[in-house]
């Protein structure tokens, strides 16, 4: 085969395995600020709690880095929806939400971050799963199991919240708070109770995608700083309140960071990817699969 | 005269074993106000898994100087402040550290970012700057007080890969083409031209020159591509992320270099040495320092047996050969310095520093006009037989083998890379 149509499809596979990691970054940032509204900034850097929590989990048990991250989701469901409780309590309520509550998030990462370093040092933590060092080959292209397990797991989770939030009473409270939190009322649902709810599931995932980055690679307490341009703009791009979007454009993401990293040098990746970021919001304000205001 | 009695005998037993440490205790204990020393260190951040063991170090060498009596007599009293790994965080620290905590001398923080914002403020007060882990900072401040302890010298361009090209042309079949892969940051670009540089000196084709940003996630398209050039010799720049990110691509593509290696930092971590593993087996990595037999000075093993029970319970690097020589070695620098001149006048620390050989924990070291060693002590190591992921091996002599410079050498080249498979 030519050399360059195996580079390609290299690209191209490997760019859709890159682009199941950030769906996984995403999905939970999809639901706290697409749906939401609440400008989670601290997302990454829960990922990056989840990460080193399975990591320093992983150390003691031997379980599986991704099994231990869908353990770890129901405390993080109940850390996220105690945020959520003292943001609404402290902003939300008043309205001060934009800017002081886009600050309360910045602290809360700060926190992280620092916490991180005071109780399990600054060094990089690492779970190695039994299947990381594996590599499937379909004929020229390679598939390596480090980044095709914890894509496939985080895909699947986000199907599975598509579903709950399509199919169920709640899902479906959530999907309407973001468009109309009055009228919510008048089905006599608490539109605070759903938020806190959704907020805990969107940190949960974040547990979840911690998970995926730690069988990737290393991580240490600011690990999450290289994702936070990425995440925003791929719920962006993918249309703030839709998950399908945001799956779309973290592979079409991964894709074109990839293939530019092997045909013109990666210093060009980001440049390019969010160069199609602005190409798309051009002609999509509402982004892929936004619906016009 | 009456004799003695067994009782006087006692008493004067008693009486000498109360008085003899008395004594000792009034020659050797430090009194006076203490000799402060003051610096910035980056205890969180990006740079705090180097920046932490460095003060572990350095308190280490202040234990060390304050049990031998101080210096000039007096107690050394450490003041330092987390510069979050922030260069913009470093001015301010030394002119609080200068004009409000009335520091007697400064050293630095952990690695050029660093630095670099120091310098200005410590040459407006004129103060003797001993640097750690600084590459050609002084190349445009030409500070005749700044010191480097850093082993790459001051021809950085003519000398850093010099090892790395040495020990590859020094194979057979000779290699013809090199790939040159590195982080987009100012060590790493220095450190790709000079690569660059020799290269085209020995006559090898560059057949991939490519950096790639901080913010590369997947390194598997760059390993492709590298490996898609199909060169002898790969001589890759990256820090510990991007390592193990390259390291681990490299091992799924099953690649097969003749030589891979360079100043990939991370490794040097053991927290990285343990995940990696096999996958290190035959990388020539850039280093500053190795367990090897060829590599013990007074000092150096007993510096080792200190840090690592402490970064055991500091949560910091366990292994400690990277940093903490380094580091304790920044101190004696200035702690001899100040003994010879025998007070704190910073004119003439800075002249006995550029006159006079310094004995430390990384070996002997005199300084150039410019402040950097006067011969590069570039150490490029080789992995070799590293089994499983378990500690003990990184302890033990022939698992990381120095193979340049040749005075140091303590194994031969193994080839090739292979990533492990």
């Amino acid at each position: 085969m030519d050399p360059d149509l195996v580079l390609l499809l290299n690209g191209i596979v490997s760019g859709l395995l890159l682009g199941g990691l950030y769906a996984a970054a995403a999905a939970g940032l999809s639901v706290s600020f697409g749906m939401l509204d609440v400008v989670n900034i601290a997302h990454p850097a829960f990922m990056v709690l989840g990460a080193i929590l399975v990591a320093l989990l992983w150390g003691a048990t031997g379980i599986d880095p991704l099994i231990l991250s869908i353990l770890l989701t129901p405390a993080f469901w109940a850390l996220g929806a105690a945020l959520y409780v003292a943001y609404h309590h402290f902003f939300e309520r008043r309205g001060d939400e934009a800017i002081q509550g886009l600050a309360f998030f910045f602290g809360i990462m700060f926190i992280i971050e620092v916490g991180l370093v005071l109780t399990v040092g600054p060094d990089q933590h690492f779970a190695d799963a039994s299947y990381a060092n594996t590599t499937w080959r379909m004929g020229e292209v390679d598939l390596p199991l480090r980044m095709l397990v914890p894509a496939l797991v985080a895909l699947s989770a986000i199907a599975g919240l598509s579903v709950f939030l399509r199919r169920t009473f709640i899902g479906r409270a959530i999907a309407a708070v973001a468009q109309d939190r009055e009228a919510l009322r008048l089905l006599a649902i608490n539109p605070t109770r759903i938020k806190r709810l959704a907020f805990g599931i969107s940190i949960a995932f974040a547990a979840l995608a911690g998970g995926a980055l730690v069988v990737v690679q290393p991580v240490d307490a600011w690990s999450g700083h290289v994702f936070i341009g990425r995440v925003f703009a791929i719920v962006i791009m993918g249309g703030l309140s839709s998950l399908g979007g945001c799956v779309l454009a973290a592979l079409a993401f991964g894709v074109v960071e990839n293939v530019t990293a092997t045909f013109y040098g990666p210093s060009w990746s980001p440049a390019v990817a969010f160069g199609c970021l602005l190409l798309v919001l051009a002609i999509r304000p509402q982004g892929l699969f936004g619906r016009a205001a | 005269m009456t004799g003695i009695s067994r009782r006087d005998m006692g008493r004067l037993a008693l009486a000498a074993a109360a008085a003899v440490p008395a004594t000792a205790r009034a020659q050797t204990a430090p009194s006076g106000p203490p000799i402060r020393i003051g610096y910035s260190m980056s205890l969180s951040g990006g740079l705090a898994p180097n920046g932490r063991p460095a003060l572990t170090a350095h308190k280490i060498w202040a234990e060390d100087v304050n049990a031998k009596g101080g210096l000039l007599g007096r107690p050394v009293e450490l003041v330092n402040y987390d510069d979050q790994s922030s260069g913009a965080q470093v001015p301010g620290i030394y002119t609080k550290l200068i004009d409000v905590d009335k520091v007697d001398l400064v050293v630095s923080g952990y690695a050029t970012a660093i630095i670099a914002p120091a310098m200005p403020v410590v040459m407006q007060r004129n103060m003797c700057f001993v640097s750690l882990f600084g590459t050609g900072v002084n190349t445009d401040f030409k500070y005749d007080r700044y010191f480097s302890v850093n082993c790459t010298g001051s021809q950085v361009k003519e000398t850093f890969a010099k090892g790395f090209m040495d020990i590859a042309m020094s194979m057979d079949p000779r290699p013809r083409t090199i790939a040159l892969v590195n982080l987009d940051s100012d060590f790493h670009q220095r450190t790709a031209e000079s690569a660059r540089f020799l290269a085209k000196e020995r006559g090898l084709r560059v057949v991939y020159d490519r950096a790639y940003p901080p913010s590369t996630v997947d390194f598997g398209p760059i390993m492709r591509a590298v490996a898609a050039a199909r060169p002898d010799i790969v001589f890759a720049g990256s820090y510990p992320p991007d390592t193990a990110g390259l390291l681990r691509a490299a091992s799924e593509q099953r690649v097969n270099f003749q030589m891979m290696g360079g100043p990939m930092i991370g490794p040097h971590a053991t927290a990285q040495k343990l995940q990696l593993g096999p996958i290190l087996n035959n990388l020539v990595v850039w280093d500053v320092y190795a367990p090897e037999p060829t590599l013990q000075f007074p000092g150096t093993k007993e510096l080792i047996d200190r840090y690592q029970p402490i970064a055991a319970r500091e949560n910091t690097d366990a292994l400690g050969y990277y940093v903490p020589p380094m580091a304790y070695a920044q101190m004696q620098v200035l702690e001899q310095a100040v003994r010879r001149v025998g007070k704190i006048d910073q004119a003439a620390l800075a002249a006995d520093m550029h006159a006079n050989q310094f004995d430390t924990v990384i070996g002997p070291l005199r300084f150039d006009a410019m402040g950097e060693w006067t011969e590069e002590r570039n150490l490029y190591t080789q992995y070799q037989g590293v089994q499983g992921n378990g500690i003990e091996q990184f302890k033990r002599t022939g698992t990381q083998v120095v193979l340049y410079p040749a005075r140091y050498k303590s194994g031969e080249l193994r080839k090739p890379f292979t990533a492990g498979a």
